[in-house]
This record gives structure tokens, sequence and C-alpha cells, in this order.
């Protein structure tokens, strides 16, 4: 469980980057944190796993304030992907690349092996094993990327902007394989601002603008309601922006997904004819 | 990040921001020479508050005091090198009758190895206030007008643009890997240098990956179009800058004179200690 | 007018062994607003490379085939020469600004082509004017937010007034209100000054509403050619894994129930414009 305390955080320059943030992720939540670039959404997932420190307030991550321990020592819970795959790739080869967090925790070199073999053919990767992770197309770095941090089984994983320059299908796949990352009781909180990919994943989901939480709810409460998407300087899914235009036909308005949307006006026209 | 923050220009205005860059190399190199010209405290003293002003009215004072406090380790090396050397072999030193045994002749190796101390600092002083004093757009375009090759100054102005986007991604890539358990301060010497290859890589690939694209969108603008290349900003050397060149010419005439035909006695001699 | 014909351009990369663009055929009209989208990998980028020389002047390779854009043959045009005529916009908006200060950036690719500086100066202006970022002539490029950099970025091009702008997923770093701006800036320029527009984008909710004309690629191959209605509504589209837009696909699971629209909708704003007369009837 992560439990953020009325947390503020001022950058060195002077940027109040997070206001009085207070929020309570449960265990096995799926999580999507939302708005507009530089509304300190990165800046408060970086506080998960203790690379930044709260100026106040604090947080505490299965009890553990985040203030008391090193952000190797949170690591181990709390999985952090970062957006560009270019940012930690190094090693020469794949298998080298997702066996590096796992060396640096001093798991034995059995146990790597497994894990290793495990995260690979969970993403899919294993053909590419030998491979030089540079060698690979931008997809596949960004896979070898969350192979990497999957390895050692964190509790918690954080994804951020995981849908940056992707397409329908590798988004769609990422999709599946969050599905299958909360199947396995796994918190996961994505970071992004990719309404659509919202739509269609239907976490929960926490609004934020200028370093403020504006609501959390449901996926589908936040998104069709008008006022807190332009809060968050966010657009409607473009479901819902074609029935927020119908409501005064009576159709309902808070629907985000094309099969709802699909049963809405079959039962609409079923009732008038 | 702090350390960074200091090769960041900044848009000031002031009369001495305003004046010509080539007019205040100009005034720098004089400096340079007539500190070189000098080994006796006094002149030198002369030569570093003459400067003072300058640095009050540019109005960067503080930035000004941080740039001689990081040259204080080595003018505390070339005062005791000085000192100690003298003490051992004083031939040539004014007033000195070896072995080094009278307050007199000690004041007077004192007063020397202040001098050559003190010259050091004036040179630090001189090229910090011209450096702190000129952006760097204007250094390009000083150099561009001097028959500089563009192709040099464009690679000036360029890197100057990316320090503050490399000073992030360094900080982007650090926070990536300690995500991933890399503990940059744990281990012996050799370990903690191997600690920064994680960093290294990714920052060096990255660097190049960006070199290329730079490549492409210089291509795409009509790099190499023309030999004769146009510039938006034209430097001309207004009347502060001729008032400027002046004054540097006749303390240079100044100095020339007093070290030919008058003997400048050692401070002690003067103030008869 | 054609501006951009290509035939049967095929192009293998010095270091490749497969070609990245294979028999591509393509005719684009002046005016056109042109999107162009298909899989990660699928050549979208090194087609637009072709536009302006780039492919083959600067990357090297095998370039077979036709291209000419504003009747300029590419093979024959150095980079410098096209520049004039296509303006290329990247996806990563920080490494296409190299100067201290915006307004030097949006002259860079004048100073280049040895302007004179009063003609500089005015059409740096309009520039900043015609994208709205004149209060940002000042700053430093780090200085400003991701959208902005972009936006910075089409006044460079728009600069040396080109007939031809290629932009190559200028959104895909920026947060919808960011994207939504460069939308604008660039439909205004298709509409108001013609400037023939070509987007390469994934996001094809946002981009179809400007645009008359939408290829589709596929490794290496252009797969489907024509308006954004009949493009989206093909089969084809939806299995390559093309991001249809959900007003078009509204529409297709409509008629898999048995309701007709009548016509296809590209936009959620024609969707709901369409589904409220159908409503109504019934």
């Amino acid at each position: 469980m992560i439990e953020v305390k009325d947390v503020s955080f001022t950058y060195v320059n002077g940027v109040e980057a997070l206001r009085g943030v207070s929020l309570t992720i449960r265990d096995g939540e799926f999580v999507a944190i939302m708005g507009q670039n530089g509304a300190g959404k990165t800046t408060l997932v970086k506080h998960f796993n203790g690379l930044l420190k709260p100026t106040r307030g604090e947080i505490l991550v299965d009890g553990v304030n985040t203030r008391k321990v090193s952000v190797a020592t949170l690591a181990r819970k709390v999985g952090f992907v970062f957006q560009n795959p270019d940012h930690q790739l190094f090693c020469e080869t794949v298998e080298d690349e997702v066996a590096f967090a796992l060396r640096n925790f001093g798991f034995e070199e059995k146990t790597i092996k497994k894990r290793v073999a495990w995260a690979l053919n969970l993403l899919d990767l294993t053909e590419y094993r030998e491979t030089s992770p540079f060698m690979l197309s931008g997809g596949e770095r960004k896979r070898v990327a969350l192979a990497s941090v999957l390895a050692w089984n964190p509790k918690v994983v954080i994804l951020d902007e995981p849908t940056i320059g992707q397409d329908q299908k590798q988004k769609e796949r990422l999709r599946q394989f969050i599905i299958q990352l909360t199947a396995q009781q796994k918190t996961v909180i994505i970071v992004t601002h990719d309404v659509e990919f919202v739509a269609e994943c239907n976490p929960h989901v926490v609004l934020m603008a200028q370093g403020e939480i504006v609501a959390e709810g449901g996926a589908k409460q936040m998104l069709t309601n008008p006022d807190l998407v332009t809060k968050a300087s966010i657009v409607p899914p473009q479901i819902t922006q074609i029935f927020l235009e119908l409501a005064d036909l009576g159709l309902p308005t808070d629907l985000i997904d094309i099969h709802e949307a699909r049963e809405a006006l079959l039962n609409f026209l079923g009732v008038n004819s | 990040m702090s350390v960074f923050d200091g090769l960041r220009f900044r848009m000031v205005s002031s009369p001495i921001h305003r004046l010509d860059p080539r007019a205040k190399f100009f005034f720098v190199c004089v400096m340079f020479v007539i500190a070189v010209l000098f080994n006796q405290l006094l002149p030198l003293i002369v030569l570093f508050l003459i400067q003072m002003p300058l640095v009050f009215v540019a109005g960067v004072q503080r930035e000004w005091i941080r740039s001689l406090r990081g040259a204080l380790f080595l003018a505390v090396m070339i005062f005791v090198i000085n000192f100690v050397f003298a003490y051992l072999s004083p031939g040539g030193i004014q007033g000195i009758e070896p072995p080094v045994d009278t307050l007199p002749e000690y004041l007077m190796l004192f007063e020397n190895s202040f001098a050559l101390t003190l010259r050091f600092v004036v040179l630090i002083e001189s090229f910090s206030v011209f450096f702190l004093t000129t952006s760097p757009d204007h250094l390009g375009l000083a150099l561009e007008q001097s028959h500089v090759p563009y192709e040099f100054c464009f690679a000036f102005t360029t890197a100057v643009r990316f320090v503050p986007v490399l000073a992030e991604e360094a900080q982007t890539i650090m926070d990536a890997q300690k995500a991933r358990g890399l503990e940059l301060e744990r281990g012996n010497f050799i370990k903690r240098i191997r600690n920064y290859i994680p960093i290294l890589i990714p920052l060096i690939v990255n660097a190049i990956r960006r070199s290329l694209e730079l490549a492409e969108t210089m291509e795409s603008r009509a790099w190499g179009a023309t030999e004769k290349r146009t510039n938006l900003y034209v430097l001309r050397l207004k009347k502060p800058d001729y008032v400027l060149v002046m004054m540097s010419i006749l303390m240079l005439v100044l100095a020339v004179y007093v070290r030919l035909f008058l003997p400048v006695p050692p401070l002690v001699v003067i103030l008869q200690i | 007018m054609a501006v951009i014909e290509t035939k049967g351009l095929t192009y293998t990369y010095p270091s490749g062994k497969k070609r990245t663009l294979e028999d591509v055929s393509i005719t684009i009209e002046k005016g056109e607003f042109v999107v162009l989208t298909g899989p990660s990998g699928c050549g979208k980028t090194t087609l637009c490379r072709c536009f302006n020389g780039l492919v083959p002047h600067f990357y090297g390779g095998k370039l077979e085939g036709d291209i000419s854009v504003t009747g300029l043959r590419v093979s024959e045009h150095s980079i410098h020469e096209l520049a004039r005529h296509v303006g290329l916009v990247f996806q990563n908006p920080e490494n296409q600004l190299f100067a201290l200060f915006v307004e030097k950036d949006v002259a860079f690719g004048l100073e280049n082509l040895g302007v004179p500086r009063d003609e500089i100066r005015k059409r740096v202006d309009w520039a900043l004017q015609t994208t709205g970022i004149e209060n940002l002539r000042e700053r430093a490029p780090h200085e400003l937010s991701g959208g902005q950099q972009q936006r910075v970025a089409i006044a460079c091009v728009l600069a040396m007034q080109p007939d031809v702008m290629v932009l190559d997923e200028p959104t895909s770093f920026l947060d919808p209100s960011g994207a939504q701006k460069i939308f604008e800036v660039i439909s205004e320029l298709n509409k108001e000054m013609g400037i023939t527009v070509v987007l390469v984008e994934h996001r094809l909710d946002l981009a179809s509403r400007y645009s008359n004309h939408v290829l589709v690629m596929n490794e290496g191959r252009v797969v489907l050619d024509g308006e954004p209605r009949e493009v989206f509504n093909s089969e084809t589209a939806r299995l390559i894994g093309v991001g249809v837009p959900k007003a078009t696909r509204l529409s297709q699971v409509l008629e898999e129930s048995g309701v007709d629209l009548g016509r296809v909708p590209v936009t959620s704003g024609e969707a709901s414009h369409i589904l409220k007369e159908v409503l109504r009837r019934d």
C-alpha cells in the first residue's frame, strides 16, 4: 500500500511541483495518473521509489517512510519503468540488461538465470537474448526496459508515459500485458495523458493539475465529466465526445467504451421503434 | 545540477552587458598583458581595483565572488609554492640577501609571493568579468564577425545550448539506473568508478543519436547552401565601445612607460616597514 | 497540379538488408492535407526523408524509381535546393532548435540561404506571428514547453516559405492541449496559405478532422491511398493495426448490428451529427 500524506515538493530551482497531495493506492490496484505536462505526475511517482523525497509531508510504502530507506531498498518493492528506454539500456546483450538489476540486488546466479529467462519469455524477447539492445526497434527496446524491471518481480510497477510513440498494435499489446500484471495481484501505476488508452483500460483515475490532485475516481466517472476534464487540461475520449453532443436526445453521457456505446444506441433505437 | 547552473547563461542587461564583446575582449587582453608586465604588488593591486566598478555596474557581484572562490584553492597553491621556493633560493628578489632571516626579508618574501598570487587572481577576475557579462550568443556572433569559420561558431553556441539539456538527461539516466538498484556510492574506489558505466553509456549513445537528428535538421534548413551566409544580428561598435578601447590603449601605454622608465618600489619600502 | 509524385520508389538503407520502401507510387496534389500513417517501422519516416532529399543525399543507400517534388527530381537536386520548397518538422522538438534564442533559430534557414538581413527580419517576424509565438521571441529553447518548442520548429520551417510542409509525428511527445495547438497551426497554414501538408500521425482521431487525403503504409508499401472516409472504413486499415478513429469504428459496429447510418463519420463531431439525424428520424 502506498500512502501519500499531504506531500509538497519544491525543486532546487524553486519550482513548486507538488502542493499538498494526499492519495492512497491499495495493493493490487490499477491506477492512471493523468494531467497536462508539468502537472506534477512524474514528480509524484518519483516519490514512490524514493528518487525524490518530499519537501513537506510524508510517503509510506507498506508502512515504511520513504525518507528512512534507500532507493535501492524501495526499488525492490516498487519497479519504475522510465518513459524513454534509451535512458537505461547500456549492456552488450538483452540478457545482461535484464540481469543488471538482479545483480545489483545481490540475487544468486542460479536465480538470476531463472528470472531472466522468465522475464524474457513474458515479454516475448527470448529470441533476442544474445542481441545487443541497441540493435532492436523502438518498440522492442521498450519491452526490454520493461523486462529489466519486471525481472525482480516488484510488487508495484510504475510505467511513465508507456504509450508515447506507440502504434495501435503496440498499445493493445501493452494493455493485455497490464491486465496480466493486475491478474497477478500487482499494483500497476501508469502516468499518462493518453485518454483513449485509459478509456480502453478502465483503471482508477487520478487527475492532476498544477501540482494538485483535482479529483480521483473510476475512469468513467472522471473522463466523462466535462468540468474535471477541462480542469486537468485533457480532452474526453472520442466516444464521450460523441455522446456529450447527443445528451439532449436523452442518451447517457457517461460512456467511454465503443461496445457500451453500441448497446446504448441499440437500446435507444429499440425503445423508439 | 548545481554544478551546471553556473554554466547557464542569463539574459541580463547592463551597460557592461551591452558593450561589444570584441571591445571587452580587447580590454581583457590589455589587463592580461599589464598583469604579466609587473610582478610588484602595487600595480597589481591597482589592476585588481580598477576592474571592481565593472563588476558592480554589471550587477554580477554574486557570480563574480563565486568564480573567485572557485580559484581560491589554486591561488593558495600558487602562494605556498612561491613562498617555499623563494625561501629556498631567494636570489633575484629585490632587497633580500640570502639566507632569509630578518623580519623585513620575510615581509619582502611574503609580498613577492602575494604579488604573484594576485597576478593570477587579476587574470581570473578579468576573464570572469568578460564571461559573466557576455552572452554566449554575442560571443558566437563576435567570433563569426571576426572571421572565425562559421562551423566553429555554430559548434560553440550549439554546445552552450545543449548544456542544460544534457545535464537534465544525465539526471534522468541516473534516476533510471538507481531505480534498477544501482548504488553509485557503493564499493571501493575502482568499483565506484565502474558504477558510472551504466550512466555514461546511455549518455553517450543518446548524445550520438541526438547529433544525428540535429544534423538532419540542419540539412533540412539549407545548411551550407551558400558561401555568403547572412546574419539576423550584426555587431556594431558604438560610442561606449570606442571609449573602452581607447581607455584600454591608454592604460597599456601608461603601463609600458612605467615598466620601462619608472622603477616600482615594493610596498614594504613605500610604507617604510 | 502534383506537388509530390513518386513512381515505383524503392529504397534500401546502406546498412539494411531489407528494402525499407517497396514500389511506392503516390501523387500528392497542391494544397492537400495528407495524413500518412501505418504501424511503427512501416517506412513512413523514410518516405518523408525522400521528400527533401535526406534520402538518398544524406543517408546514402540505394534509391530506385522516380520521385519529383515541386517539379524537381530529388535525385538531381541537393538538399539545400529542395529545402526552399519542402520544410521538414521532426518528432523531437528538442533536437530541432540549436540557437540560444528563438528568433535566431527561426532565422537560421534564411541565413544559410544568404537572404539579406532586412528580408530575414521581415520573414522571421511574419513566421513568429503566424505561429502565434511572438511573445517567445527572446526566450531560450530550454525555457519552453515541448508544445512551444514544436511551434518554434514549425516557424523555423515556415520562415523559408516552403510549398510543402512535412511533419513527422510532431505531436507524439506533447500532451493533448499542446497537440491540439499544433494541429490548429498546421491546418491554418494549409487553409489560409495553401501550403501542402504531409502529416505523419498515429493519433488519427485528432488529425483526420483536417485531412482530405490519407495514405496508409505497411512493410514499406503504400497499401491504402484515398479519402479519409474510404480509407478508415476499409477492412485492411483495421487489420494492419491502424488506429481507426472511434467515430468510424462506432459506425462499423453499428452496421454489424444491422444499423446503417448511411454515411461513414470520421470525426466525433460528424458522428454525433449523423447520429442525431438517424435517431431523430426513427
